[in-house]
């Protein structure tokens, strides 16, 4: 993974050093409140419901094993002994305090990282397949691109002070893990027709209150082009995008107002103007440089077949866990392993600092010193011998970290929601962990299949609705919490925005409301088909006719 | 005539980030300690005296929300606030002041 | 307002005159766009040094055949925010090669002094109580630079490079 050049080590510390001078403005009464706020939110600091809460920056989702550890001494340290990630592959913290916070960001940097961007209207921390490296079928390693990106976007003068978010994510595979359309920037590393490597660049799509699927915008980007593209595309946000209403602010606003021709015309003008100039072309060097970082570990020579694997299989438990949450990977003799922060009655994407600190000796013993938070909440150990998969499973279910249910219907995406956010109209882990009770049996997870349930407490999305097989919104009714049904959305590379099934229900009400969707799909569905393919084939009717049908009989 | 609803004042303490409540021209951290003003013309002065401590940068985020007449959070925002949050009974208000 | 010229307090030179006022004789001024681009020949026919003020909304390329003439652009902050500016001085920089003075006017803040000075502004209108001091840490707050901006600063690329 990448490592600090001295550059890189200077840039954070001067940045530990800013941001402890900010707050001490602050707390002296140099900065009013109004002042801070956009500054302490570019170094991922909030005021929540409760406290403070600190998002820390994890590039590309890639973690090392020194850097858990790292995590696991702040949550002891400074929080409440654990800490939560994020869909957006980051780690937060929910309860620092403010005059904390500079030794929190020195500690970081004792471990190269940091908080920068993490909030803000400004480039946020890049995300990419969380397979990155592993899997078959890649092109490129994305975090090659996303370390240009990052650092291209760290501190850039111009783009500071955004109309609003923007968010960067880097896909090197057809299949799409890191939900490239649903990104202000989503970026796809394709080949073109003379076998050269290069981008496709799509801009405007997004989630919260206006939901888009993200228009293609640069057919094919070459890729010492790359960053003078994305600086055309941030300039002609920057100038036009709307700065007199926050909901109309972001990019895809722009962009889908425009039309991708007009949108595209901007960007392609700016880019030609940029392009004269020169100094943003990446030479070669400075990427075989960043990519030297990504390369492989050494693999061992083996053979796909692992008796030790094979035996392992007869275990109930093992085959369950390795059916779901094993993925092949690109080496002979090796699988790509995600471990699930989705245990039955848990809180999803959240961890102790006793598992953080038990899952960095598993990538010490197993995995290489690496690790990968996904987009989903939950880890991914890349590469591990299938002969050690066995023995990784035991000690995973003693961490109680062995749950089989990866891309099954209690792998559900959940923002922290009421519980936690200011924001937030309504709680949304609660309801997680009703429906995860409700759904807790193995077997009928697995007749489900590939089933997505996305939760969001607001509009803002942070859940990812849009983009669940089943999204689940919660909505403030005088008071009382309240939930939406949305059916149809994907944030892979089939990518649509979800549906409104029809009236919402009450906290006690919606499980069951779930059950009944979950029941209607069973009832329609083909051969093997998932509840999103039975959806896209019958449409939401005959799935509302049952929901609702059945609602009414349980009235009388 | 417009309907009488009891309110509390609170804000969040600038240093720590913790919950307060305005009781007698200062702030507490229980809940259960916290002023109730009956009427809109008590509340209001609450929160205009309020504003020397967010001048002084001791509090921020000051705002009255309505209680029923036990001083129980209308809304279920201000229930979570007063205790924590609700799947982490070990953290918060609720884990300290029992 | 104090100005900051080029790292020093120093005096200005421009009168601003807002919408509707009579323009100053024998002193340098500063107008709006709309002035400038009702009463241009007068204004280079009897005043000197001539200003443009632009409102963060007023994109500076409509100035590009005078700006050889126009001695100082001041961009208008209307609230630190909006960070429209910065594109405008880069590209007055960069683009259009604008040798004349950016002046940094309105609601912006210390934390945003290096980033101005970054995209090419040389003069900012400070508070009463800003100092050089202030000036000075602003700038030094960070050693290195990712990326190539108007200041022609080296980027770490560079230096990478170069080591």
């Amino acid at each position: 993974m990448y490592r600090y050049d001295e550059f890189d080590a200077a840039m954070v510390r001067d940045r530990v050093a800013q941001f402890a001078y900010q707050v001490e403005r602050r707390l002296k009464g140099e900065l009013t409140e109004d002042e801070f706020k956009p500054l302490r939110l570019k170094n991922g600091l909030y005021l929540q419901l409760h406290s403070y809460m600190l998002r820390i920056a994890v590039p590309y989702g890639t973690l090392s094993t020194r850097q858990m550890r790292q995590f696991a001494y702040i949550a002891r340290k400074y929080d409440r002994g654990y800490g939560h990630f994020t869909t957006r592959q980051n780690m937060q913290f929910h309860w620092p305090k403010l005059v904390d916070v500079p030794a929190i960001l020195s500690d970081l940097a004792d471990v190269e990282m940091h908080c920068i961007q993490t909030s803000g209207n400004c480039v946020r921390n890049v995300t990419a397949d969380q397979f990155a490296g592993a899997v078959a079928g890649e092109i490129e390693d994305p975090r090659i691109l996303s370390e240009i990106v990052r650092q291209w976007s760290t501190f850039h003068p111009e783009f500071n002070y955004l109309p609003r978010k923007f968010k960067i994510a880097v896909s090197g595979t057809k299949e799409d893990r890191a939900a490239v359309k649903f990104h202000d920037i989503g970026i796809e590393i394709i080949k073109n027709a003379a076998g050269e490597t290069g981008y496709r660049v799509f801009v405007g799509g997004g989630m919260g209150r206006t939901p888009y699927v993200a228009l293609l915008i640069g057919q094919f980007v070459a890729k010492e082009d790359i960053l003078a593209y994305l600086e055309a595309v941030l300039r002609v946000y920057n100038e036009y995008g709307r700065r007199d209403n926050i909901h109309k602010a972001r990019v895809k606003i722009l962009a889908h107002q425009l039309g991708a021709d007009e949108f595209r015309r901007q960007v392609e003008v700016e880019f030609a103007e940029i392009k004269k100039g020169g100094t943003l072309q990446l030479p070669a060097e400075e990427m075989a440089r960043i990519a030297a970082y990504f390369a492989p570990p050494e693999f061992e020579v083996l053979s796909d077949a692992s008796p030790e694997f094979d035996a392992a299989l007869k275990d109930k438990d093992f085959a369950n866990w390795a059916k779901t949450n094993l993925t092949a990977h690109k080496i002979p003799g090796y699988a790509i392993a995600t471990i699930s922060l989705k245990m039955i009655g848990a809180t999803p994407g959240d961890i102790s600092a006793d598992q953080l600190d038990a899952v960095a000796q598993l990538m010490d013993n197993f995995g290489y010193d690496e690790i990968r938070v996904t987009h989903e909440q939950n880890l991914v150990l890349p590469h591990v011998r299938k002969k050690d998969l066995p023995r990784l499973f035991a000690r995973l279910k003693e961490l109680n970290l062995s749950t089989a249910n990866a891309g099954l219907i209690t792998d559900i995406i959940c923002c922290p929601g009421l519980d936690y956010c200011d924001l937030a109209n309504a709680r949304s882990i609660p309801i997680a962990q009703k429906i995860q009770e409700r759904f807790s049996d193995l077997e009928r997870q697995h007749n489900l299949g590939e089933l997505k349930i996305k939760m969001s407490g607001c509009i803002n999305a942070c859940g990812h609705h849009h983009a669940g097989h089943i999204g689940i919104l919660g909505v403030d009714k005088k008071g009382v919490e309240f939930y939406q049904i949305q059916l149809g959305g994907s944030g892979a590379e089939d990518a649509s925005v979800g549906e409104i099934m029809g009236p919402g229900f009450g906290k006690d009400e919606i499980v069951d409301a779930i059950e009944r969707v979950v029941d209607a799909y069973l009832n329609l569905r083909q051969s093997d088909e998932r509840l999103l393919d039975t959806y896209r084939r019958v449409g939401m009717a005959p799935f509302k006719n049952l929901v609702y049908r059945e609602q009414l009989h349980a009235a009388y | 005539m417009a309907k009488v609803v009891p309110q509390i004042l609170t804000a969040n303490r600038l240093r720590d980030g913790e919950v307060v409540y305005w009781r007698d021209g200062n702030w507490v951290e229980a809940y259960g300690e916290a002023q109730i003003f009956p009427d809109d013309a008590s509340a209001d002065a609450a929160l205009a005296a309020a504003q020397d401590f967010v001048k002084r940068n001791i509090v921020v985020a000051t705002y009255l929300f309505d209680v029923r007449a036990d001083g129980s959070p209308v809304k279920e925002r201000e229930i979570i606030r007063a205790a924590g949050p609700s799947v982490r009974p070990d953290t918060g208000k609720q884990a300290r002041h029992v | 307002m104090p100005l900051i010229k080029d790292g020093k307090f120093a005096p200005d030179r421009f009168i601003f005159v807002p919408e509707g006022h009579a323009i100053p004789e024998d002193t340098g001024v500063m107008v709006t766009l709309e002035r400038f681009q009702s009463e241009r020949e007068n204004l280079f026919a009897h005043h000197s040094p001539v200003a443009v003020r632009l409102a963060s909304n007023e994109n500076p390329e409509v100035l590009k055949d005078d700006l050889p003439r126009i001695a100082a652009i001041a961009l208008e902050f209307p609230i630190f925010r909006d960070g429209r500016a910065f594109s405008w001085a880069r590209m007055l920089r960069t683009r259009l090669g604008y040798k004349g003075e950016i002046r940094g006017v309105g609601h912006f803040l210390y934390d945003q002094i290096a980033f101005m000075a970054r995209v090419g502004f040389d003069a900012f209108d400070v508070r009463q109580d800003f100092t050089i001091e202030d000036f000075d840490r602003a700038m030094r707050e960070m050693h290195y630079v990712y990326q190539p901006s108007a200041d022609g600063k080296k980027t770490i690329l560079e230096l990478r490079a170069t080591r």
